[in-house]
This record gives structure tokens, sequence and C-alpha cells, in this order.
């Protein structure tokens, strides 16, 4: 292993994990839920009680780049090598994956990890340890 | 459902997607620079969990001794403590897609929403897979 310092970000990093630390604790102390995205959208495609407010939830995330782009100057240009089928593959899975799991690095990494869930803890070494073995594998094993 | 709750979502959804944009967690290949261990590491988004988890810990910790949040409703929080099949299997297909693209749930809601055709392909593709799950979901116990 060696540490890319040339990309390394650390105030941005810990700042803007600071502004999705401070929208979960908002959301769990205003709302009484837990910010987990997967979860919200599979509550608005399966109609739950409160799917308004789920939706809602969602078209902020969907409006903040936008505002970003309004009042904080260009937006940063996000790099994206995976192929047209891998993506589509790749959202398959995590769609698949989140609901059976009930959550995703929202749900069980931030707000599950907030709260010491020992549940979350089992979900979040899995799909890390599955993230870290897949880059593996796609970088150089077969790339 | 009160107009002040469908506010407050839409505002906190608009300040967690502010956090993925400034973080670098909406831009696929810092996330796969994170993940590729083996490779030139970027440690970046370890940070942005620790932000996140920092914050959000003192948060939990006072919403767990409350019945009912600041706007009225009632905690809505998990009480399984449950080790399960689902849980692991889940989050291990979760981890592979992640790893394949670079890209969970709340970045890929950004990056549709910035427009970038990839990520609306995407959050179409996560879409389809939360439906399908309904489909799948007897299988697992």
């Amino acid at each position: 292993m060696s540490i890319a310092w040339d990309v390394f970000t650390p105030a941005a990093s810990l700042g803007g994990g600071v502004l999705i630390g401070l929208a979960a604790s908002a959301f769990v102390l205003l709302l009484g839920r837990i910010a987990g995205i997967s979860g919200m959208l599979g509550g608005v495609l399966e109609r739950a009680a409160d799917w308004p407010l789920r939706l809602a939830f969602v078209l902020g995330l969907l409006a903040a780049p936008m505002t970003y782009a309004l009042f904080a100057g260009a937006l940063p240009v996000p790099v994206i090598e995976a192929s047209t089928p891998t993506l589509l593959l790749a959202g398959l899975l995590v769609g698949i994956g989140t609901r059976f799991a009930s959550g995703c690095t929202s749900g069980h990494g931030v707000c599950g990890l907030s709260r010491l869930s020992p549940r979350s803890l089992v979900a979040t070494i899995s799909f890390m340890a599955a993230g870290f073995i897949t880059v593996y594998v796609v970088r150089h094993l077969l790339g | 459902m009160k107009p002040v709750k469908l506010f407050a979502a839409f505002a906190i959804g608009l300040l967690f997607g502010t956090g993925l944009i400034v973080s670098g967690m909406s831009n696929p290949a810092k996330v796969l620079g994170f993940l590729d261990l083996a490779g030139a590491w970027d440690p970046s988004l370890a940070l942005v969990m620790a932000g996140a988890i920092g914050v959000g810990f003192f948060a939990f910790r006072v919403a767990g001794g409350r019945s009912h949040s600041l706007l009225g409703d009632k905690m809505q929080l998990p009480t399984s403590r449950e080790m399960t099949l689902r849980l692991v299997l889940g989050s291990v297909l979760f981890g592979v897609g992640w790893g394949l693209a670079g890209i969970c749930p709340g970045p890929g809601l950004v990056l549709a929403g910035a427009l970038i055709p990839q990520g609306l392909l995407f959050v179409g593709a996560m879409l389809a897979g939360m439906l399908l799950y309904r489909v799948l979901d007897p299988l697992l116990p």
C-alpha cells in the first residue's frame, strides 16, 4: 500500500463529513427517523405511510448539486470510469443488496455506527470488505 | 403530513447532499481511490465517516433518550439486534456494486440531480434493483 497524498483532501472530507453528520442529527432529532438513503427510496417505492416525507428528503438530495452550483460556485467534476454495463450491474446490486440489508452507507455506516448498533457494524464491515475485494479483483487481478 | 415536516426533510436532504459534494463522496473516482487498498490509497473517505459519526454520536445519544422528536413524531429507531443472513448477504451484494462503480445510493442521487448521464443510469438500475428485491424477498429467511 502507498498513500496517494496528492489527492488526499483531509479538510474538505472531514468538513463534508461533519455536514453529513449534522444532517443525520437534524433528521433524527427533528423527525425521529434514521437518515438512510436506501430506506428512504425503498419507502417511496413501496408507498410507506410516511412516503411524502421520504420523497421530500430525496428531492432535497437531488436538488443539492444545482443549489451548490448556484451558491457555492462550480460543481466539482466527478470522474466516472465505469462502462454502461458495469453501471447497470452495479446499480442493480446496490438496489437489491441495500434492501436486503435494510441500509447502506448512510443508514448503517453513518447512523448505525453513530448509535453503536451491532447489526450496523456487521453490515458496514461486510460492505466495506466486499468493496475492497471487488476493487482489488477488478483493478489488480483482471485489470 | 405537515408542511413544516416536509420542508425540514427537504432542507436536511439538501444539507446531506451538500456534505456528499464537499467531502468528495459524490466523486466515484475518489471513492474507488479509497477502496483500492493495493493501489495508491486515498484515505480521505475515512475522514468523512469520522466527521459524520463524530457529530452523529451525540445526536443519537440524545435521540435515544427521547420518546418523541422535536416536531412531534414518535422516535422510529430500529430495535432489532438479530444477526441475519439477509443482513450480511445483502451488505456483500451492495459492497460488490459499490466497488464496481464507486457509487452508493446518496452519491447516486447527487450525480442524477446534476443530470450526469451515468448517474441517471445508475439510479435507474438501482431503483429497478429495489423493485426486484420485492420479488426476491421471500428467497432469504
